[in-house]
Order: C-alpha cells, then sequence, then structure tokens
C-alpha cells in the first residue's frame, strides 16, 4: 500500500536517503510508478481543517521543539507516535529514532499516540495520517532523526548559555546534558530551551555512533504493560455510563432488513435500546452480556432472496474470464512474448487458485463513540485517521473540527483496520446517533460478527503459461489473473489506471527476474463482498505464483533452485543476497534426512528483501509439518534488529495459517466459517523453528511487518514438492493429503 | 447477587447466573486485563486461574465459579508467575498483545503444575491460546527461561 499526495510527492522522493544507489532499484521505482504503486489520494479535511502550527498540542509550560517531542520541567519526556501501533513495534521504533538524535534516555520516555492532525502526523508516503504499507519506519527515519536532533541543539544551546561555554564542550547521554562539571537533565533546561530559536539545520549523527538504532539491546516500550494486562485497547475503555451494542448483521452479502420487533429484546435485563442502523439493528445494553442476549432474542426479519455469491463456482468463473481474455486490463506487454513462446521445447500451463480470508486479529473490531456537546468523540484503533476522521464526521453530520478522535493500539490488525469506509468506526458513530442521547457506546463486535463481516482478501485465480528452451532456460512468460480489485471505489480509486490496480499484480510485474519476454493481464470482477488489503497484500498470491512456477522450471531443468534464481537474478545484487545469506544458513546443499525436503523462495515487497527455506515433513495423517523456517532479510539500517527478527517469526507464523489452512467459503452470500474452531489459525505446536537473519546493509531503512509473509507459502510448497512429487496449486495446503514421493 | 472471590478479595456482583464469568470481570468489575477474543473456549485469551487451574472465563457461567479462588492477570503475584511476567517482559514476546495476558496465565499454571517442561508438554499446555502475530517462538523460549530461573 502506497499512498501518496500529489503536493508532498516533490518532498519526499527529494530525500536522497530514500533512494538507495542500487542499480536496478531505479527500474523498481518507475514501474512501479507506472503501474500505480504511487496513489493519488485526495481527502479534503488535511487541507483545511487544522492550522498547521509547527507543534501541535502542547501541554502548557512544556517545551516543544517539533510535533514530537514534549518536555516538561519535571523532566518528563513526551514522544508523540505518529502511527498505530498494532503489535509491529511502530511505537518502539519511532521512539528509538527520536531518541537517538535527542539522546534521550529511551526506557524513561513517556508516549503518546498522535492526534488526527494530517498535517503534522501525515504519514510522508502517503500524503494522508495512516499506518500500512509497512511504511511506518521507512517514512519516519528522516523526519524523526531531524525532530529529534532540533530538540537536542536547542537543549544544548540553552546550556551553553547558561554556564557560559561553548556548545562543542557539551555532551548528551540519557537525558543529562554535560559540560565538564555541569550537569542538568532535560527537564531543568526545558524552560530555557524553549526560549531558543528552532535551528534551521542541525547535523544528524554519524551511524557508527547510534548508541540504540542497531542494537539488540534496544527493547520494546511496551512489554510491561501487556504483560500484566495493564495496556488499554479499545475494547477495555471506560467513561462514564459508557453502554455496549451489539448489532444484528445481515446473515448473508446482498441482503436487507425487512423488519424487526423490538420487544423481546428489550425485555431482556440490562438492554437500553434496540435501534435501527445502516449496518442492520443495533442492541444496546449495561454490558456486553446483555447485549448479547437481547441480539438473541430480537425478532427480526431479512428479505428473504438470498444473497448470491457462491465461492465454489467462483473459481471456474474466474478461469473462464481469463481464458475469455475479454476487457482486460495490461499489467505489462512484451510484444515477443508469442513469438518467443513459438520457440519453446517444454512449456507449463498452470491454473492457481486462491480463496478468500479473513484477518481475524485477536481483538475483534470495536469502536467508542460519544456525541457530546456538538461535538463527536471517539476512541479506536484509527489505523487510518485520515480515513476515520473523514468519515466519522460524515456520519455524525459533523464538521471535521467538531470531531475528536483518540487513537489506541489495537489487538491486531493486519490490514483491516485500515478501512477505506472506516466501517467500524461509522457504525459505532451511526449507534451512538440513533441512541440520541449524550451517552459513550462501545459498538462491540463478536468473533462471528468479525469474521463473517466481509472486508477480505479477495478470491483470485491466475493462469500461468512459460516456455522453456532446450537447455532449460527461460523464454517466456503468459500471465493472468482475476479478482476483485481493492482499490477501486474506495478514496484511492485515482489510483487504478486504465483497469490496472497495482495492489492485485504487485509480485507479479514488476518483478526482479530477468524474464526474457513476459505479458500479463489483470481482470476486475465486482462481488458483493468487500475487498481489502492482507498482510502484504497482492504479494499474497503472487509469490506464491511466481515462486512456485519458478521453482517447476528449475526442477524440469534439472537445475538447482536456488542457482537458477540467481541466473535470473543478475542485476539484483539485494535480492540474490538474502537467497544466498538464506540458503547458506539453512545449509542448502547438506543433504536432508529420509522423509523431509527443504524449498525455498524470495520476494521483495514494500522494498525489503526476504528470502526464506522451509523445511518440511508429513504428519502421519499426511498433512504438511513445517519443522524449522531460515529467514535471510535486507530491509536497508536495522533499526532495531530484535524486532525485525519479532516480524519475521510473525510473519512466517501468520502466512503459515493461512498456507496451511486459510480459507472462507461462500454460499449464497453467506459466510460458512464463524470462528477459530473452522477458520483455523496456528497454534504453538504448529509453529515451526525460525532463524531470523539480517543482511548489512547502510541503505535507508525499509518495512519489516509484512514482507516476511510472501515467501513462506511458496518455500514450503516447494518442499512438499520436493518431499512428496506434488504440485500444489491451489490453497490452502490442508485442503489435500500428501505422501511421500 | 452472586458472591465471588477474585484476587483475594470478596465480590458480589449483581449479574444473571448464566453470564460468562468474563463480562462479569470485564464489566462488572473493570479488570480488564483478561481479554474477550472468541467467546467459545477456542482461543485463551479469557484465561483466568480457578483455584489455579487454567479456566476459560468466556465459557465459565458465574454461578459455577461458587466460593472457589479467582485469579486474573492483575491479581498474579505469586513468584512463578512474576518469573514468567519478566521472562515475557525480558524476551519482548509481546506483539499486539492482546493474547498475552491469557498465555501468561496458562504458562503460569504450567509451570506451578510442572517446573521443567518438555517442547511438547509447552505444546500440550498451550495449544488451546491462540496467538493471532505468532509470536509462539517466543513463548516457547520464554517458558523455558522462567523454568530455569525457577529451578536455579
Ligand atoms: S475468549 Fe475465551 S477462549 Fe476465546
Ligand atoms: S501478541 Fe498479538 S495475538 Fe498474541
Amino acid at each position: 500500500m502506497r499512498v501518496l499526495d500529489p503536493s508532498s510527492a516533490v518532498a519526499i522522493f527529494a530525500i536522497p536517503a530514500q533512494q538507495p544507489a542500487g542499480l536496478n532499484r531505479r527500474d523498481f521505482l518507475k514501474s512501479s510508478a507506472a503501474a500505480g504503486l504511487v496513489f493519488g489520494l485526495q481527502l479534503p479535511l488535511a487541507k483545511k481543517a487544522f492550522a498547521a502550527d509547527a507543534v501541535g498540542e502542547v501541554p502548557p509550560g512544556q517545551f516543544a521543539p517539533n510535533a514530537f517531542i514534549r518536555i516538561a520541567p519535571d523532566n518528563t519526556v513526551t514522544l508523540v507516535i505518529k502511527h498505530h501501533e498494532m503489535g509491529q513495534g511502530a511505537t518502539t521504533g519511532l521512539a528509538t529514532i527520536l531518541c537517538e538524535e535527542l539522546d534521550a534516555d529511551l526506557p524513561a520516555v513517556k508516549v503518546e499516540y498522535a492526534p488526527s492532525n494530517a498535517a503534522l502526523y501525515k504519514n510522508l508516503a502517503f500524503g494522508a495520517q495512516g499506518t500500512g504499507g509497512s511504511t511506518a519506519i521507512a517514512n519516519s527515519w528522516e523526519q524523526l532523526r531531524k525532530a529529534g536532533a532540533t530538540g537536542r541543539a536547542m537543549l544544548v544551546s540553552a546550556a551553553a548559555k547558561r554556564w557560559n561555554v561553548s556548545p562543542a564542550s557539551i555532551t548528551v547521554s540519557k537525558g543529562v546534558v554535560s559540560s565538564g562539571s555541569h550537569k542538568a537533565t532535560f527537564g531543568e533546561l526545558a524552560n530555557d530551551a524553549a526560549t531558543q530559536p528552532v535551528p534551521a539545520d542541525v547535523p544528524l549523527k554519524d551511524p557508527k555512533n547510534f548508541v540504540l538504532v542497531g542494537k539488540k539491546e534496544t527493547r520494546r516500550l511496551d512489554s510491561q504493560a501487556k504483560c500484566t494486562g495493564t495496556a488499554i485497547y479499545t475494547i477495555d475503555v471506560k467513561l462514564p455510563g459508557l453502554l455496549t451494542a451489539v448489532i444484528a448483521r445481515p446473515p448473508a452479502f446482498g441482503v436487507k432488513l425487512v423488519s424487526f420487533d423490538a420487544a423481546s429484546a428489550k425485555a431482556v435485563k440490562g438492554v437500553t435500546d434496540v435501534v435501527e442502523v445502516p449496518e442492520g439493528v443495533a442492541i444496546v445494553a449495561t454490558g456486553m452480556w446483555p447485549a448479547l442476549q437481547g441480539r438473541r432474542a430480537l425478532k427480526i426479519q431479512w428479505d428473504g432472496s438470498a444473497g448470491k455469491l457462491n465461492t465454489a463456482g467462483l473459481y471456474s468463473d474466474y478461469l473462464k474470464i481469463a481464458e475469455a481474455g475479454v476487457g482486460a486490463a495490461t499489467i505489462t506487454r512484451d510484444k515477443n512474448t508469442a513469438a518467443q513462446m513459438k520457440k519453446a521445447v517444454t512449456t507449463v500451463e498452470a491454473v492457481y487458485e486462491f480463496p478468500y480470508l479473513a484477518h481475524a486479529p485477536m481483538e475483534p473490531l470495536n469502536c467508542v463513540a460519544w456525541l457530546h456537546d456538538g461535538m463527536l468523540e471517539t476512541w479506536g484503533a484509527h489505523q487510518f485517521p485520515s480515513f476515520d476522521h473523514m468519515f466519522a464526521a460524515q456520519a455524525a453530520g459533523l464538521p471535521v473540527e467538531k470531531v475528536k478522535l483518540n487513537s489506541l493500539i489495537s489487538g491486531g490488525s493486519f490490514g483491516r483496520r485500515a478501512n477505506a469506509a472506516s466501517d467500524f468506526t461509522v457504525e459505532a458513530v451511526n449507534v451512538a446517533k440513533a441512541i440520541g442521547r449524550p451517552v459513550p457506546v462501545r459498538v462491540q463486535r463478536t468473533r462471528e460478527d468479525d469474521m463473517r463481516a466481509g472486508w477480505y482478501r479477495p478470491l483470485y485465480v491466475h493462469t500461468v503459461k512459460t516456455g522453456l528452451d532446450a537447455r532449460g532456460e527461460l523464454l517466456a512468460w503468459q500471465h493472468a489473473i482475476v479478482g476483485q480489485s481493492i482499490m477501486a471505489g474506495t478514496p484511492m480509486a485515482a489510483t487504478v489506471k486504465n483497469g490496472n490496480d497495482a495492489s492485485s499484480t504487485e509480485g507479479v510485474w514488476p518483478t526482479p527476474y530477468k524474464i526474457p519476454a513476459m505479458s500479463a493481464d489483470l481482470y476486475s470482477p465486482v462481488q458483493d463482498v468487500r475487498p481489502l488489503w492482507w498482510r502484504s497484500v497482492g504479494n499474497t498470491h503472487t509469490a506464491y505464483v511466481m515462486e512456485t512456477m519458478l521453482d517447476e522450471l528449475a526442477t524440469l531443468a534439472r537445475q538447482d533452485p536456488v542457482a537458477y534464481r540467481l541466473k535470473l537474478l543478475a542485476d539484483e545484487p539485494r535480492m540474490a543476497g538474502v537467497i544466498k545469506l538464506a540458503a547458506d544458513k539453512a545449509g542448502w546443499n547438506t543433504p536432508m534426512p529420509a522423509g523431509k525436503a527443504r524449498g525455498v523462495a524470495s520476494h521483495f515487497s514494500f522494498d525489503t528483501y526476504v528470502a526464506q527455506v522451509a523445511e518440511v515433513s508429513l504428519k502421519p495423517n499426511g498433512q504438511p509439518k513445517v519443522e524449522r523456517v531460515v529467514v535471510a532479510v535486507d530491509c536497508g539500517v536495522a533499526v532495531n534488529p530484535d524486532q525485525i527478527a519479532a516480524q519475521m517469526e510473525g510473519c512466517v507464523g501468520f502466512a503459515l495459517a493461512a498456507a496451511l489452512y486459510g480459507e472462507l467459503d461462500i454460499e449464497n452470500g453467506a459466510v460458512k466459517q464463524s470462528n477459530y474452531h473452522d477458520f483455523r489459525v496456528l497454534r504453538i505446536d504448529e509453529m515451526p523453528k525460525v532463524e531470523v537473519y539480517i543482511a548489512d546493509s547502510q541503505h535507508a531503512p525499509t518495512g519489516v511487518g509484512e514482507p516476511g509473509v510472501p515467501p513462506l507459502a511458496p518455500a514450503v510448497a516447494n518442499a512438499l514438492a520436493k518431499l512428496t512429487g506434488t504440485r500444489v496449486r491451489r490453497l490452502p495446503l490442508a485442503r489435500q493429503k500428501f505422501q511421500l514421493a | 447477587m452472586v458472591s465471588l472471590k477474585i484476587n483475594g478479595s470478596a465480590h458480589s456482583v449483581d449479574a444473571e447466573p448464566n453470564t460468562p464469568l468474563l463480562w462479569v470481570l470485564r464489566d462488572e468489575l473493570g479488570l480488564t486485563g483478561t481479554k474477550y477474543g472468541c467467546g467459545v473456549a477456542q482461543c485463551g485469551a479469557c484465561t483466568v486461574h480457578l483455584d489455579g487451574q487454567p479456566l476459560r472465563s468466556c465459557s465459565a457461567p458465574v454461578s459455577a465459579v461458587g466460593g472457589k479462588n479467582v485469579t486474573t492477570i492483575e491479581g498474579l503475584s505469586s513468584k512463578t508467575a512474576k518469573t514468567v511476567q519478566q521472562a515475557w517482559i525480558d524476551l519482548d514476546v509481546a506483539q499486539c498483545g492482546y493474547c498475552q495476558s491469557g498465555q501468561i496465565m496458562t504458562a503460569v499454571a504450567l509451570l506451578e503444575a510442572k517446573p521443567k517442561p518438555s517442547d511438547e508438554d509447552i505444546d500440550l499446555a498451550m495449544a488451546g491460546n491462540i496467538c493471532r502475530c505468532a509470536t509462539y517462538v517466543r513463548i516457547r523460549a520464554a517458558v523455558h527461561a522462567a523454568s530455569a530461573k525457577l529451578s536455579a
């Protein structure tokens, strides 16, 4: 996900560090832009709603050199975090960058999540305020280093003045400023620092002097709270008179409410209101249990005609679309593809099928809304405040200045809470409005509500034909992708150029592999269920196709899969680098014991390079058992190495869940799965050993929240193919039983 | 009115007898460290201790709790519990953190019963606790680390 406001585009790409000098980087950027990875997002509110003073909301008496740092005379250092914390460690990462240049004491700082104010807190990769696309560290790196260094410079000049010494004699470490026998805390200097001019240009540290960035010892800031039950999520928000609501929702996509009788629901003790909202019928109560009991008791009638969507038939429908070849959008076209294909001695044709997937974060979606005193306040996991603010204001019928978002951490997102319609925020506002009293209300989804409400990783079908010459060298690649467009019908619809939605195609094109002639088409049918980005977006399916097909070709050519890839990556040193690193650490060239096999896959996504080697065996029941995964990652400068490792581990487990089990079936518009018993996710007994190796790099840091996901499924599938002789072209893997070859 | 003993103190709450303990803890007593994840004993986010044994509070009617001692994440105080929590912090196990109250409650009960668990013991005891962020590598490491510390 990459959203860019045209007005800030120049500024972003003017940051030299963002453009590493890698040979083919340029080509990637060019083709990414052409393919539409760079979005034009137009939101009315960002422009006029907020006076763009440089520092934002500052408590009286505090030193605020900029929008990110507040220092109180009592020596409390508060950092304002502009990104949503959903587990990926953005809080710690951003605080680390700020503290590095500020020379503050990282474990002692307080953090606060930024208010909705895109002028100050926009994601420089999007031009709007929001978190996603593994951009949190990448887009903040220069900005926060400068912010930290500016604060430090002002503290230093305040101290120099107070002690009458030269600034050059001053050192700063862990929140203490000193020169000779002089010593002062940040707090003691705060008042004076506030009177210093803000320097226009500040020198940044030489990376070799970093004390926090790149250090394993740099720890998460939120572990204590999360291990003692004191971290506050939306589900935990307490407000005077807070009510809880659940919504009776249509049982199938495309079904409408006919009528309801509230009497029996209202008879449940604790139920206060039963109100119609656009999302269904809300049962409002003094707590979750009475709300649920009320929903159970509610008499409700939906229109008799069932929804139309059936996933069972969708795969063949999509295949027909690809075969008919009508109405294609061009992803890439090499006019030599057909001629090259004719020269092929061997061709491989394959159809790949990918199901709908739910995000299923641990904390089911929720939001608190309170309409009072002519304004609206919300408390929620506002991953994309620019969307949520605009849509909440719209739903409340209030100007954006009268809407205040309180942003909280979330119990996971994986893309679900960055929602281009702000569905979970808007429904809370709708319920608050329907109640008609100035009381706060939390709309809480049950797991079943969460699972069945749409906004899925869409179902995709790919068709691929490849051709090899007599020596097994690749000649041509013909590709078609069929699946719903995520971007169409959102505020980012403008990014779909000539029908080409890059979020459906990223990972197929542009490709780091040197394929002599490649052509690819996209078809984007529309369905009743809303599509959404899901951790690593298009790469969730494109990497599988590319990496399993390449593996198949290597096998056909009787060449080693690692060597085969490296040949096609002669101009991609960073991609080749992680493949070699993973292969080396996995002992690629050493034999495996009987009953076990290795598979390799790599993928470039979100400007980060990842390769994985998976070791797979079979369980007695014929299902795959992934025993070990070796991950190599090149994400530029490693800001928090231990958190990069944590993200790679988490990505492996998250991706493995989908590879093995992830599938939503929809019958007549109704989702069959409802909870974790039938939408299986990974449990500890299925978690492989994971080893993570981070490539040394001086390139600017890039994202790690998603890029560990795409290579996992193909690495496992490639190992399975070696082990069993079976090439799996429909996920999830656990749909079938395997036998050793 | 239902009488309960929670984290060492007596409470009486006005709740229907079939109300799951989870919602009594959260909505009546404001003990929000115990989380809701599935409501059907599938995920373990709601795990508390009932007389030291792990219990899925989402699926236990408050009437069934009776006079037994309920311990929630807020009430953890034993040496084992403190060691487990510290191991979790030292290894930065948590990502989103939402499942971790339940993970820690289960791990504490495991170590109280089995001070030196094998990987298989950990799998057996902890497979009922889902972590959607898949922090399992570190959960396993933290259980072992806590076990080592406790027996040192
Ligand atoms: S909420 Fe109780 S087990 Fe999931
Ligand atoms: S840390 Fe996110 S669900 Fe476990």
